[in-house]
């Protein structure tokens, strides 16, 4: 099979944050394992909850360096939903680091980056062309697509993009759906938020959730909430390769990550057809694929994956 | 410390107006506002017609266009700004970065006050926002604890309006798409959460089933008043237990920290609600007018009456009310 297009137009690969409360030497693991991948762009830093620390903003720099070392870019990723003060503090101080490029993914972070290239995380509500020109006059470098959105407006931003401004997918991976005040993992185990214990470090993917009739529907990450099945844009690799997209980003899980990028890169480079490799997805998908969103679908269905 | 009153037409929002109002939020009829309901919210006329009768009464008439445009269809919501810009009405409630810069440019003397659906939580977020755009009031997502929504009023200079009665949203307004996920539609992209035309409601012999885009969101014993069908107020298992995994079906009532809700020097004070009754809008602002009078004059003395709760718990979706995130231990 020949590669899809010229090198040069090809999506490179991206791997999110890591979104779960994971013990700091797995974490430490996993980054030293996916800097052996194939994949180009490694997304790092704290996006869900400011009282998970088993790592600082010092160890993510720290990783962060390791990765430009082996070739790859290294972008800072930033909380998701700030209220306190602490978390405003944390959020300036890594903002005030310029070493490295940063992912805004509250309004607050814009705020501190103005002026200076930043990239927008999914949870950055960009859904026209008018807020695009807006933010790439602030200094949008990229801009992660919001979940919901499918290939209709994806299509329709890319053809008015604002020159040097990269659109980047969430490609592979269970979908973030929505942020609270309230911890949903210590809710279901009936404890306070002050008091979590850091019970969502017994669920390293997620607490699923599952409806009376048996179907797993979503996943419970502390405050944040996933969909149970994994999105999986693979099937849509041509398309989005010839609409222009930049760059395919794989969410972290704690099974198959490294089996994931090779699939991708495989099916980039056009040594893999994309319905070989969703086939492999799929067995890694804990509660199955899905990608509804793409085609403008609920987001649960599985249309292309199917 | 305004009230601010919803309308989903125009008898609501004379009923709102009539029971002493400071101020009621109106939509267009179409995707542009957050209760874009079939049937409900206003025409041009209307629109008209309820400026007209609020200012006469020194009532004060914002207009919502707080959902996300999308590149199909953005003509939609320009033109809503303009129309609303166009009505002499005293805001335009927006969320989206792309409406308030057109918004800020094309009418510089127009106020726009941050949505909800903005979800800024942070003197940051509004900083920016008011940098940018020129915002003259947020009204702030329920996320933030009492204490926190003081220390915000604190930090920011842009006057604070919080959601005082209604229903609970327990996700970050903004930044929730649970009901496109099971129904292809959120707040975000169609201006409501759940539509009807997703909502199926079937009786079986093991109870009453609400599904939402084909998914299983609650099924209850027969004997079970049903609530609006939201999926984060449905019974899942979870680690093999039945049970509301997000919330009870629970709605939000504020009136007995309403005290400190002055003392934190809250702007305005927002009754959640455009698509409920006339009914529901004359009761809930007559409530809320007589505490709000009562708790300014003597703030110390306030307690709410027994009788301003059996109205409002008449009135309330679910059985019960709740604090809901104002109080830090329902984080």
């Amino acid at each position: 099979m020949a590669p899809l297009t010229t090198t040069s137009h090809r999506p490179r690969l991206s791997l999110g944050p890591v979104t779960y409360l994971w013990p700091r030497e797995q974490v430490l693991d996993f980054y030293a394992e996916m800097l052996e991948t194939p994949v180009d762009i490694l997304y790092l830093g704290e996006t869900i909850c400011s009282k998970r620390r088993q790592l600082r903003p010092e160890d993510y720099w720290e990783i962060a360096e390791r990765t430009v070392a082996a070739g790859k870019e290294a972008v800072i990723s930033t909380l998701a939903l700030i209220e306190s003060d602490g978390e405003l503090k944390t959020l300036k101080r890594i903002c005030a680091d310029e070493r490295f490029m940063i992912e805004a993914n509250d309004l607050a972070a814009l705020d501190f980056l103005e002026g200076r290239p930043f990239v927008t995380g999914h949870s950055i509500n960009l859904y026209n062309h008018r807020t695009l020109a807006f933010l790439a006059k602030q200094g949008l470098k990229r801009w992660v697509l919001p979940v919901e959105l499918g290939r209709e407006t994806a299509t329709k931003l890319l053809a008015s993009r604002p020159q040097g401004v990269e659109c980047e997918l969430f490609a592979y991976g269970r979908l973030p759906l929505a942020y609270s005040a309230r911890c949903f993992t210590a809710y279901n185990r009936n404890l306070g938020k002050d008091d979590c214990q850091f019970c969502c470090g017994d669920y390293p993917d997620g607490l699923v959730v599952t409806t009376q009739d048996g179907n797993e529907f979503l996943d419970l990450n502390g405050i944040q909430t996933q969909s149970a099945n994994t999105h999986n844009l693979l099937p849509a690799l041509a398309e989005v390769t010839a609409m222009g997209v930049d760059v395919l980003r794989i969410s972290p899980q704690s099974q198959h990550t490294a089996d994931v990028v090779k699939v991708f890169a495989d099916c980039l480079s056009g040594d893999l057809e994309p319905s070989v490799g969703t086939a492999k997805l799929r067995e890694w998908a804990p509660s199955g694929l899905c990608d509804g969103y793409w085609t403008g679908d609920s987001g649960y269905k599985a249309r292309m994956s199917a | 410390m305004e009230l601010v009153c919803p309308a989903g037409n125009l008898p609501m929002l004379k009923a709102a107006v009539d029971n002493g109002a400071n101020a009621v939020y109106i939509g267009f009829r179409d995707d542009t506002n957050a209760r874009h309901f079939a049937g409900l919210n206003f025409n041009d006329k209307q629109i008209a017609q309820g400026v007209q009768y609020a200012h006469d009464r020194g009532v004060k008439v914002f207009v919502a266009i707080n959902t996300y445009a999308q590149p199909d269809g953005w003509e939609r919501w320009t033109a809503a700004v303009d129309r609303a810009a166009g009505f002499g009405v005293d805001a335009i409630i927006l969320a989206d970065m792309g409406v308030l810069d057109y918004a800020a440019e094309r009418h510089p003397n127009v106020n726009l006050h941050l949505s909800v659906q903005g979800s800024a939580t942070n003197p940051a977020a509004i900083g920016f926002m008011q940098r940018h755009f020129g915002i003259k009031r947020v009204v702030v997502p329920r996320v933030l604890s009492l204490a926190q929504v003081a220390h915000l009023i604190e930090e920011t200079r842009v006057p604070v309006e919080i959601f005082g009665f209604g229903s609970l949203c327990v996700m970050v307004e903004g930044r929730c798409l649970l009901s496109s996920y099971a129904s292809g539609q959120s707040p975000n992209t169609f201006g409501a959460c759940s539509p009807a035309a997703h909502v199926e409601w079937r009786d079986t012999p093991e109870g009453q089933e609400t599904r939402l885009g084909g998914v299983l969101i609650e099924r209850r014993s027969h004997s079970e008043a049903a609530g609006y069908p939201t999926l984060c107020k449905g019974r899942y298992e979870v680690d093999g237990e039945l049970r509301h995994a997000i919330e009870q079906p629970t709605s939000l009532n504020t009136l007995d920290v309403l005290p400190q809700i002055l003392a934190a020097g809250v702007s305005a004070i927002k009754i959640e609600g455009r698509q409920r009754s006339t009914r529901y809008v004359s009761q809930v602002t007559k409530v809320w007018r007589e505490a709000l009078d009562m708790c300014q004059r003597n703030p110390q003395a306030f307690r709410p009456k027994d009788s301003w709760h059996q109205i409002l718990a008449q009135v309330s979706e679910g059985a019960q009310t709740t604090i809901g995130p104002y109080e830090r231990t329902w984080h």
